[in-house]
């Protein structure tokens, strides 16, 4: 029987707010992340909203009491600042005694810096200052972290598009339940960036006004930014340290849709099949599942895909569901993981955070998402999804605790 | 842990290696300081309209891919697990320079959506159907290491039989330029083949991909096991020698046991003296090989070294390119590859004959 996984501490910083209390309140007072653009120097600025963490580098810095003359990218920067959040929620302190792991997730790594460095070098190959290239690659805001928490035992980085974190979160506790680590941080950070901004313009994908998901005139997605952690202990360390937990991390299933590079499979194969192996692994039934944190982009494809992968696993009994990328953007590599922890929150809270900007049936569905914030709701069982671009899917399964074994 | 089997191969390297009939028969020497692929048919392993759009690691990727499924006789795996440390670099740049040159505007999709880094384990996964579990690690020097974990992880607890494990990277023109000003490529020119014959700074850049079929299953033929792996992050050496007595002391073996270790020395005599030094402190008698005089340096090159040990394994030959230290025994029963990346991300694998 495998080990079982708590959670016992979050880290969040979203467009919400700064730390997971100041995104609850965001989230509770229906005051959604989405503005204006203007960290970015683009000719988009103005055309498209984005939903930006409110501080500026130099502010990042700040609060993690660093020097300003700095090599950090913003997305680590982003994410050292999620990643302390998790670990002081969770109590921890020393990295000394108990074998700690630190999964990452990222996709746009440390381009908020090397598009600045390309700039300057595509012109002239004697050009850009290196200091802005040396991070440019995924595995620099995991070891930027690493050294500031500490963690040394086990780091590692994925990246798999938009399910990235998810997937973090998911190997956080195969390593774990494999015993060669007792406790894991696992999520996921991104910023926003002129190449992602461009990149999901080129494909059309990008909604010129506030993303609309699960809506008929939805019209694509709202970029994000930001980063999420949670803190993974097994059951033996929790009951070692008589340490609250928050929840459970009760299933969790990846699939791969197989379809096409971006666009989802009309029927959800990828997504139906990754919530099917969530809920295997967590011994719930489909009934079992009280709201669906969806991935819910806004896009024409993926709500569509969506929307009918989880129809046809729930059947008649679909969860009350939500969107809430209205409230933080697309937070790409990160959002698995800032999605988890709104989940959490959510149970924890007993409240379901609506899907902002709703106002027209899908036409292909049945089922339309929450549009008003629900108080006192009965969560026992959360799943969250995300997707990626190369069809991977990925589910998360969430449980409250009465107490533990 | 379970037995982890090698039942098959794929490499695409700039050496011949695509041919899994032959064994560096014959070595490609260049003095450009970069080594690129040598490349197969590529239409024997995909579509014509799919390749036309592919960048070059991506082609190669999936072709290592299909290679290895062929010579493991599986159709469709478990799980298919990657790693890379710079992903699809190409398309990035590519994307990047239209967007600059082009100031935002007039731009096309196609390189934006090829450079997400799990492109290649995706096109894989598209060729075949499969809609089993997908992950890519993208670490640097562990990202080849990671995923190899993930796959060892997956097969142990039975989460799967068969695990399509590769890795890839790929060298442009740029990624060359900005590494020889990082100083981690020579200026000077050298030919390959005497990169470690001289006591300088700075390495040759490389790129390919290697594919693995793991499965708990010895199948047909197999190239040994997957016996140990052990990964760690900016280690002192006094721990680097004691990490390695660690993980042969907890697979049973000591450092006698060991006949053959393939380290990654890639020529910059900084980098090298870390190899040099575990070498003489702990395996002062024991055959050696090297490879990336063959593959160049990239972040996973470490995969090109396992495909090394595997076929070492199988047919119980180093051959002479590779050889820093001869076998007098010639006899190959376990095999220890250890590789770092600039010192801050370390790996041992255990190989060993099935």
């Amino acid at each position: 029987m495998a080990q079982r996984i708590y959670i016992t501490g979050t880290g969040l910083i979203s467009a919400l707010g700064n730390n997971t209390e100041e995104n609850l309140t965001a989230l509770l007072e229906e005051r959604s992340g989405i503005g204006q653009i203007t960290l970015l120097n683009t000719i988009h600025k103005g055309k498209f909203p984005i939903a930006e963490v409110r501080l500026s580098n130099e502010e990042l810095l700040d609060r993690l009491g660093l020097p300003k003359k700095t090599n950090l990218t913003r997305t680590a920067m982003l994410g050292m600042i999620a990643a302390r959040e998790a670990l002081d929620s969770a109590g921890i302190r020393d990295m000394k005694n108990v074998r700690t792991g630190l999964i990452s997730a990222t996709t746009v790594g440390g381009m908020d810096r090397s598009e600045l460095f390309y700039e300057k070098f595509l012109t002239d190959n004697k050009k850009g200052r290196l200091r802005d290239v040396v991070n440019h690659d995924c595995g620099d805001s995991t070891e930027r972290i690493a050294d500031y928490t500490g963690i040394h035992e086990f780091i590692t980085t994925i990246s798999t598009a938009c399910s990235s974190s998810l997937n973090s979160i998911a190997f956080g506790a195969e390593l774990i339940r494999a015993g060669l680590v007792d406790r894991v941080l696992a999520g996921g950070t991104d910023s926003v960036t002129k190449f992602t901004l461009n990149g999901f313009n080129t494909l059309m994908i990008l909604d010129k006004n506030n993303c609309r998901p699960f809506d008929e005139t939805r019209a694509g997605l709202t970029l994000g930014e930001g980063a999420a952690y949670v803190v993974l202990e097994s059951e033996q360390q929790v009951k070692k340290e008589n340490k609250p937990v928050l929840c459970e991390l009760t299933g969790y299933g990846n699939a791969n849709d197989a379809y096409h590079q971006t666009a989802s499979s009309p029927e959800g194969i990828g997504a139906f099949m990754a919530m099917q192996k969530a809920l295997q692994m967590s011994g719930l039934k489909p009934g079992g599942i009280d709201y669906i944190n969806v991935h819910g982009t806004g896009t024409s494809n993926n709500d569509l895909s969506e929307g009918i992968a989880i129809e046809r696993l729930f059947g008649d009994d679909v969860p009350a569901f939500s969107s809430t990328k209205s409230y933080t953007g697309h937070t790409l590599g990160a959002a698995g993981a800032v999605e988890t922890v709104i989940s959490i929150l959510s149970m924890r809270n007993h409240v379901i955070f609506p899907n902002l900007n709703f106002s027209t049936p899908m036409k292909e569905l049945k089922i339309v998402p929450v549009t008003m914030l629900r108080q006192d709701a009965e969560i026992r069982n959360v799943l969250t999804n995300s997707f990626g671009f190369g069809g991977n899917n990925s589910t998360l399964i969430l449980s409250m605790v009465d107490s533990l074994q | 842990m379970k037995d982890i089997f090698i039942t098959g191969l794929g490499n695409v390297s700039p050496q011949r290696t695509f041919d899994n009939s032959q064994f560096l028969d014959e070595v490609i020497s260049v003095s450009t300081n970069q080594l690129k692929c040598l490349d197969p048919n590529y239409k024997e392993f995909i579509p014509a309209d799919m390749i036309r759009r592919m960048s070059r690691i991506i082609k190669f990727g999936v072709a290592a891919g299909k290679i290895c499924l062929s010579d493991a006789g599986c159709e469709m795996p478990d799980a298919i697990i990657t790693g890379t440390g710079l992903g699809c670099i190409e398309d990035t740049e590519k994307f990047l320079s239209n967007m600059i040159s082009g100031k935002e505007e007039f731009l096309t999709p196609t390189s934006f959506i090829q450079s997400t880094h799990n492109t290649v384990s995706a096109q894989i996964a598209l060729l075949l159907k499969c809609h089993n579990y997908n992950f890519t690690f993208v670490h640097r020097g562990l990202s080849f290491e990671s995923a190899l974990l993930n796959s060892i992880l997956h097969i142990d607890s039975g989460q799967a039989n068969t695990v399509l494990l590769g890795a890839m990277d790929e060298l442009t023109r740029n990624t060359f330029l900005i590494q020889q000003r990082l100083g981690l490529i020579r200026q000077k020119p050298v030919d390959n083949l005497q990169l470690l014959n001289d006591e300088l700074r700075g390495s040759i850049a490389g790129e390919g991909s290697a594919f693995f079929l793991l499965s708990s299953d010895p199948g047909k033929k197999n190239y040994g096991k997957i016996a140990g792996l052990d990964l760690f992050y900016n280690p002192t050496p006094a721990v680097i020698n004691s990490r390695l007595s660690k993980f042969l002391a907890d697979k049973g073996k000591s450092l006698d046991d060991i006949d053959l270790v393939i380290c990654g020395m890639n020529g910059d005599m900084k980098n090298d003296k870390i190899y040099r030094e575990l070498l003489e402190e702990m395996l002062p008698k024991t055959p050696a090989a090297v490879f990336k005089h063959l593959c160049g340096e990239y972040f996973t090159a470490s995969a090109f070294g396992l495909w090394l040990a595997a076929k070492i394994i199988r047919q119980q030959h180093m051959p002479e390119v590779v050889s820093l230290k001869p076998s007098p025994t010639g006899k190959f029963r376990n095999i220890l590859f250890y590789n770092h990346s600039r010192n801050i991300e370390h790996a041992f694998i255990l190989v060993t004959q099935s």
